[in-house]
Order: C-alpha cells, then sequence, then structure tokens
C-alpha cells in the first residue's frame, strides 16, 4: 500500500493544485466558435424584437389612443408592496402581485409598465388600490382616485408610491 | 458616433450611478422601465427596451426636447453594461475599441482600456487583457484606480510576471473591496514567484481575514485549504494538518480538507489520528470523490493499526460502495445520451433558485446531475450552459413571436373585413358634412369680413333686423299704394313717413348695441366652428387610424416572418450543437469518474484479500501461541 499511498497524495496534490480543466483545448476551440455564433443570434433576435415592439406599438397601441401605467417606489421606501390594482373608468385594467425580485427591482429605481392600452381622447377616471406591509410589519392598504386627461400623442401616466406615514401613499403623475 | 457615445459610457460598467438608483430623479419612464428588467437580470428585455429608445431619441430632431435627454449619458451607458452582462461581448468590446480609436478625453479612454482588458481576461485572453492595460497612460478615474490595480496584477499573473503582480497586490492591501482576494492572491503569487515561505506567511494570513460574510469564509476556506495541501506536497505534515483543521466542515473545502489531513496524519505515521477526518469523510455522500477516496483510506489506516479483520470489512464495503455508484455512473452515461440532462438543464423551477445549480441534485429523475456539481461550477461549462440556457430563452422568445405574428394576421385580416365595406358609405357621408362645413365656414368668413368693414364705414342698414326689414318693405309698399289725388293721402302719407322715421332712427341710434352683439355671435359662432374643427380633426385621425390599422403592414409582417424562422432554425442548430457538447463534456467527465472507481475497485479488492490473508494469518498465530 506504500506506493500506492504515495500515488494517491500525488494524485490529490495535483486535484488539488490544478484548476480542473474540464475541457479539452479542441472543445475549447469549439466552444469559443460557437459562443461567437451564440452572440450573433443574440444580435439577431433583439433587432427583430426592436421591428417587432414597433410593429406592435403601431398595430395595437396606436400614439392617437395608447395610454400606458407605469409604476415606481418613491425613493428611499421599505415597504413591502404586495399587490396593485388598477381600474380605469371603472374597468379592472391591471393586477400585480409583487415577487421579491421585482419589489427588489423597483426599490432600486426600477419603473414598471403594468398596463399599456387604448383610451378616447378626453378625461378619464383612474383609481389605484395598494396592498402591502409598512416597515413596521403591519398591514397596508391605500386607495386612491384621480382624472387623467388624454390628448392626441400617448398617454404615460407614472403612479408613484409610498409607504405609510411618507407624503402621499399614491402619487398619479401624468408626463 | 452614436456608438462612440456608447461606449463612452460602456466602458464605465458595472456601477449603475446612484441618480438612478432611485426614481426621485428619474425622468424617463422608458428607461426606468429598461432598470427594471436590468435589476432582475432580464437582460435581453432591458437591451431591447433601452436599444429602442436609444434608436428614437436619436432620430429626433430636437432631442434635447426629449425626457430621455436627461438620462442620455446613463442609458448609453447602462446599455453597454446589459450587453456584457448578457455575455455579448463582442458587441460590448467593438464599442469599448471604438472609443479607443476616437477623440475622447485620457480619463475616458483609460477607463475604457481597462473594461477591455477586463473582457479579454474573462474571456481566458490574458496576453490580449496586458496588451489593452498596455495602452493605458495618464489619469484614472478614482472610481476604478483600485480595481485596475486588481485586474492589473491578476493579468500579471496569468502572464507570468509575477514580481510586478506581487508589487501591486503589497500595495493593494489597504483597498476595502479587494481586502481576503489581495491576501489569498498575493499568497499564490508569492508561491509561483518561488518564494515558499513568503508564501505560507502570506496565506496563513489570508487564512484568519476578519469578517463573518460568505465571502470572507471562503477566502479563509480556500487560503487554509490551498496552504495545508502545499505543505502537505512539502511533506510538513505537522503544519499541513494545523492548517487543514481550519477549514469549515461544512464549507465547499471540507471534504477535500479532510481527506488532506488524514493524509497527512498517516504521513506521519499517526493513522489513529487520520481516521478521525477520514471515518468523518467516509460518512458523507459517496458521490464526491474525497469521499470514494476515504472509503479506501479507512481501512488502510486500520490495516496499519494492525486490525486487518475490520479493515477487510470496510474494505467489502468500499467495493460494495463503488459497485453502486458505478451502476448509477452508467445510469447516469444513458440518461445523458437520452437527453434527459439537458432537459433538467432548462426546468423554468430550478432557475427560480439562486443556487439552482446545487438543486439540480435533487432532482429525481436526473441521477447524473449527482455527479457533476464540479463539472457544472467549471467556467468551461458554466459558459457552455449560459449560452445554451440563452439560447432556450430565444427559441421560447422566437416561438412566442411566430404565435404573434400568427395573431397579427388575423387582427389585420379581421380590420380590413371591417371597415373595408364600411369606409365608402362613411366616406361619401363625409364629402357631403365637408362640403356643408366649407360653406359654413365661407359664410362665417363672410360675415367677418362685413363686420370689420362696418367698423371703418358704418352701415346701419346692414345690421336691421329681419322684422325692421319686413315693415320697411310694407311701409314702401304702402307708400307705392296710396293715390296721391285723394283728398284724405296726405295725412296717410304723413304717418307712414313718421313711421319710417321711427324705424330709421331705431336702426341708427341702436347701431352701436347691434355692432356688438353682432361681433358678440360671430365669437359664438367661432366657438361653434372650433368645435367643428375637433370634430373634423377627431374624424380625419380616426378615419386615417381605420386605414392604417390594416394597411401597410404586409411586408414588415412578412419580412418579420422570414426573420423570426431563420431565427428560430439557428437557434435550433446552435442548441444541439451546444447541447451535445455539454453532453459531451458530462459523459467525459462521468466516464472519468467510472475508471477512477474501476481503479479503486481494484485496490479493494487487492487490499480486501491481503487484508483477509493478514487477519486469517493473525488469528492463526494467535490460535497457535500457547
Amino acid at each position: 500500500m506504500g506506493p500506492v499511498f504515495r500515488r494517491v497524495v500525488a494524485c490529490l496534490i495535483g486535484w488539488v493544485l490544478v484548476a480542473p480543466g474540464w475541457a479539452a483545448p479542441g472543445v475549447r476551440e469549439q466552444m469559443k466558435g460557437l459562443d461567437e455564433q451564440v452572440q450573433d443570434i443574440k444580435t439577431d433576435v433583439l433587432a427583430i424584437a426592436a421591428e417587432l415592439n414597433r410593429l406592435e406599438e403601431k398595430l395595437l397601441y396606436p400614439s392617437g389612443t395608447q395610454v400606458s401605467l407605469f409604476v415606481s417606489l418613491a425613493s428611499g421606501e421599505g415597504f413591502r408592496l404586495d399587490a396593485i390594482d388598477i381600474q380605469l373608468d371603472g374597468k379592472e385594467v391591471a393586477h400585480h402581485l409583487y415577487t421579491f425580485k421585482e419589489l427588489e427591482a423597483l426599490q432600486k429605481g426600477g419603473v414598471q409598465r403594468v398596463y399599456t392600452g387604448n383610451i378616447t381622447t378626453g378625461t378619464h377616471a383612474l383609481q389605484v388600490s395598494v396592498i402591502g406591509k409598512s416597515e413596521g410589519g403591519s398591514d397596508y392598504r391605500h386607495t386612491t382616485t384621480a382624472n387623467i386627461e388624454k390628448g392626441i400623442g400617448p398617454k404615460l401616466v407614472e403612479i408613484r408610491l409610498a409607504g405609510p406615514g411618507s407624503g402621499p401613499g399614491i402619487d398619479v403623475r401624468e408626463r | 458616433m452614436n456608438r462612440v457615445r456608447r461606449c463612452i459610457y460602456g466602458g464605465m460598467l458595472l456601477c449603475l450611478p446612484a441618480m438612478t438608483s432611485a426614481s426621485g430623479g428619474l425622468k424617463d419612464l422608458h428607461f426606468g422601465e429598461a432598470l427594471y428588467y436590468a435589476r432582475q437580470g432580464e437582460w435581453f428585455s432591458a437591451i431591447a427596451r433601452l436599444d429602442h429608445e436609444l434608436v428614437q431619441y436619436h432620430d429626433l430632431d430636437e432631442p434635447q426636447l426629449d425626457s430621455l435627454h436627461f438620462h442620455i449619458n446613463d442609458a448609453e451607458f447602462s446599455v453597454g453594461d446589459f450587453e456584457l452582462s448578457y455575455r455579448m461581448h463582442n458587441r460590448a468590446g467593438r464599442a469599448i475599441k471604438a472609443v479607443l480609436e476616437a477623440n475622447v478625453a485620457p480619463a475616458v479612454r483609460n477607463e475604457a482600456a481597462y473594461r477591455l482588458a477586463k473582457l479579454h481576461f474573462q474571456k481566458a485572453q490574458p496576453a490580449q487583457a496586458l496588451h489593452a492595460l498596455e495602452r493605458i497612460d495618464g489619469p484614472v478615474p478614482d472610481s476604478i484606480r483600485d480595481d485596475l490595480a486588481f485586474l492589473r496584477a491578476q493579468v500579471y499573473l496569468a502572464n507570468g510576471r509575477f514580481s510586478e503582480a506581487i508589487a501591486l497586490l503589497e500595495k493593494l492591501r489597504g483597498a476595502e473591496a479587494y481586502r481576503g482576494f489581495v491576501e489569498y492572491n498575493l499568497g499564490i503569487a508569492l508561491f509561483l514567484a518561488g518564494r515558499q515561505e513568503q508564501a505560507v506567511m502570506q496565506l496563513a494570513r489570508a487564512g484568519e481575514v476578519a469578517g463573518a460574510d460568505a465571502a470572507s469564509q471562503a477566502i479563509r476556506d480556500k487560503a487554509n485549504f490551498v496552504l495545508g495541501s502545499r505543505l502537505l506536497e512539502d511533506e510538513r505534515f505537522a503544519q499541513a494538518v494545523q492548517y487543514l483543521d481550519r477549514v469549515r466542515l461544512k464549507g465547499p473545502f471540507s471534504n477535500r480538507a479532510l481527506l488532506s489531513a488524514g493524509w497527512a496524519s498517516a504521513s506521519q505515521e499517526q493513522y489513529d489520528r487520520a481516521l478521525v477526518p477520514w471515518t468523518l469523510l467516509a460518512g458523507r455522500n459517496v458521490t464526491d470523490r474525497a469521499v470514494q477516496e476515504a472509503l479506501l483510506a479507512v481501512p488502510y489506516a486500520y490495516g496499519k493499526l494492525d486490525v486487518h479483520g475490520k479493515a477487510a470489512l470496510l474494505y467489502g464495503s468500499a467495493l460494495e460502495a463503488f459497485g453502486k455508484e458505478l451502476s448509477r455512473l452508467d445510469a447516469s452515461i444513458v440518461s445523458i445520451r437520452e437527453g434527459r440532462f439537458l432537459k433538467a438543464l432548462v426546468r423554468e423551477e430550478l432557475k427560480q433558485d439562486s443556487n439552482w445549480v446545487i438543486k439540480l441534485r435533487e432532482l429525481p429523475d436526473a441521477p447524473e446531475t449527482w455527479y457533476l456539481t464540479e463539472l457544472l461550477a467549471s467556467h468551461d461549462f458554466q459558459e457552455s450552459l449560459k449560452n445554451y440556457l440563452d439560447l432556450e430563452a430565444l427559441r421560447k422568445k422566437t416561438a412566442a413571436w411566430a404565435g404573434h405574428l400568427a395573431a397579427y394576421e388575423e387582427v389585420i385580416a379581421l380590420r380590413r373585413a371591417y371597415y373595408q365595406p364600411l369606409l365608402p358609405a362613411i366616406d361619401r357621408q363625409f364629402r357631403l358634412l365637408d362640403s356643408q362645413r366649407k360653406l359654413r365656414l365661407e359664410q362665417r368668413d363672410h360675415l367677418n369680413q362685413r363686420l370689420q368693414s362696418l367698423l371703418v364705414m358704418p352701415r346701419p342698414e346692414l345690421l336691421i333686423t329681419a322684422e325692421e326689414r319686413q315693415v320697411s318693405e310694407r311701409l314702401v309698399r304702402m307708400e307705392q299704394g296710396i293715390d296721391r289725388r285723394r283728398a284724405d293721402a296726405a295725412p296717410v302719407l304723413a304717418r307712414i313717413h313718421r313711421l319710417k322715421g321711427v324705424l330709421h332712427w331705431n336702426i341708427h341710434t341702436d347701431y352701436h348695441r347691434r355692432l356688438t352683439e353682432a361681433y358678440t355671435h360671430l365669437r359664438e359662432l367661432d366657438q361653434a366652428i372650433q368645435r367643428l374643427d375637433e370634430i373634423y380633426a377627431s374624424f380625419v385621425r380616426t378615419r386615417q387610424a381605420a386605414t392604417q390599422s390594416y394597411e401597410g403592414y404586409e411586408d414588415t409582417l412578412r419580412r418579420l416572418k422570414a426573420r423570426a424562422v431563420r431565427a428560430q432554425e439557428t437557434i435550433t442548430r446552435l442548441m444541439a450543437r451546444q447541447g451535445s457538447l455539454m453532453e459531451a463534456m458530462a459523459i467525459e467527465e462521468l466516464d472519468r469518474r467510472r475508471q477512477r472507481l474501476e481503479e479503486y475497485q481494484v485496490k479493494a479488492r487487492f487490499a480486501l484479500a491481503d487484508s483477509y490473508d493478514r487477519a486469517t494469518g493473525k488469528q492463526g498465530t494467535e490460535a497457535v501461541a500457547p
């Protein structure tokens, strides 16, 4: 067992110190070539996505009737947003339950497009309801209503949310 | 130039500015939307949205009026960041090179060179990384000063320039962000430079890095393990045990540290001590190669302690375990060849968990994943896997788009079927109403002209009422109808003249009030006309929208469908190639394990026989002893 032992130790040392080079050089070349092709197809698909976005916007949400609702969190907000419910002219147009990742994205300054649709020009009633938990852990519910004015161009509305005790709980801002 | 501008900011990657970290300063909702996806690691959506916004922004005649203008620098910077995160190195690399060749400030160019070097280093191209670093000359932004020094040290290490790496790492010791990493890398650099004793001291220091966070624990484990292993190789066994014992029992290096600690003790012929870590290790999951080796090492130690019966039993158990493992390996290889490994890798539920590679081990119907944790964690495999997963996501996207495009065609056909029969009648009615509208507008203009002229030359007769006109005409008729030869004609004529006088008086004295009233009416008419214009414009827009809702899409749809189909074909082909490469890597790894287990089996069989012989011999000796 002595020589075996030595060999085992030698193997062990090699195993420890040499980073596992899983792919042989030939395979690595193949991987590199494939990686280049994957990058190319990503570029192609992104270009298709861009054209498709333009088409969708023109076909489904023409600028004359387009309305988009965005949700953001006021800076420094630590309250936990669980769900949002939005009604436009008395009809529910969006209901969203937030995952941890989504909430974190909002807390880091991301803005969620929660609804895109079509409305006529003129005044429309918007009702926003929020369910969540305050930083202290108590249940938090808040509802607000606002009128939005739809003109000829696309209408963007930001719904900025804040927790209890920090300014307006739901601030509707027309853009 | 856009590309260059993009790169200027694309060069400043991986540290999104504080301004965008809270929506308080956010002026452009679309940019915020791209950030929303980026913060969730959905790079494709983030790039697609931001690219779309940037293209629109650069197409504007007056981009400074657009809300993205407030964030244009961040947006250009972020899209480069997203591209790198989405591992589109070529696109990001080309962009960075464009900065290097552009006429930009030295600090910007230096930062771009740093990013390019980092890109090359990540792609295992140390020579190119060094070449990029050599282009840095002059001021470097403070925000990347330490990052640059650390990267430079890593690149020097990879290129065999150890003493330069050591000098840089020593200077970096105060950098908080790289605290443990600097200590560890410095130890490795000293080893590679052949300065053994200094390396030992340095790694020992790295093994005592303060901090309870996961990164500090990992650095401590790795430093202690590597140091212990080097000392074991140098046959400094007692010292080796000292460092190997510091490795946590639950960390990723635990199994190998226990195995090495056992060998270090065994090398000093302290077999009873070696049995402590080995016995602990032998009770762990048998798929681990260190555990497999421990299954042989434990009976080996018992043998050395002259407990041959126990050794024989344990060799027997090891043989049984190896046999089971070999069967499982065979089943795993079959499973991989049947494509189940790739199916397991793309499971949606796994991606919801950040530790999904570890979760893979728990899949009941993918036994091969038990054996591939190390392979899955290797850089080469990770790169292949990420590509495979990206391709899978692209496949799903393009497949969904094919469905969307078919639905859009149907929408367009439905709209055409609805609008086309209606529009001719609507157009006819519109033309009729439009001619009436034009007539009314002409009348209004005529009235306006008249009123304007009355301001210059008053003409009260133009403002008489309809009743006054009728009365006036009646009086004229009556006057003409009177026979002036009759004796009673004179008083009648006098009355008529008096009435005409009253009429004339009223018309002239009431002139200014009437003019004002006429203007008021004209303004009211203008309001009505304004409303009419709004309705007209609204109708024209709606009419145009009706046509635009189904006309002019054919070419775009046809082109998009063709592109989506081509993309799907390419994705399928690339997935097949990437998948078979990964399967080959996995099978090769399993084969390696298989061969090792077979070697262990042979050794175990010989050792088992030897142990039986010795145990039997010992029993015989004891039996004949008085």
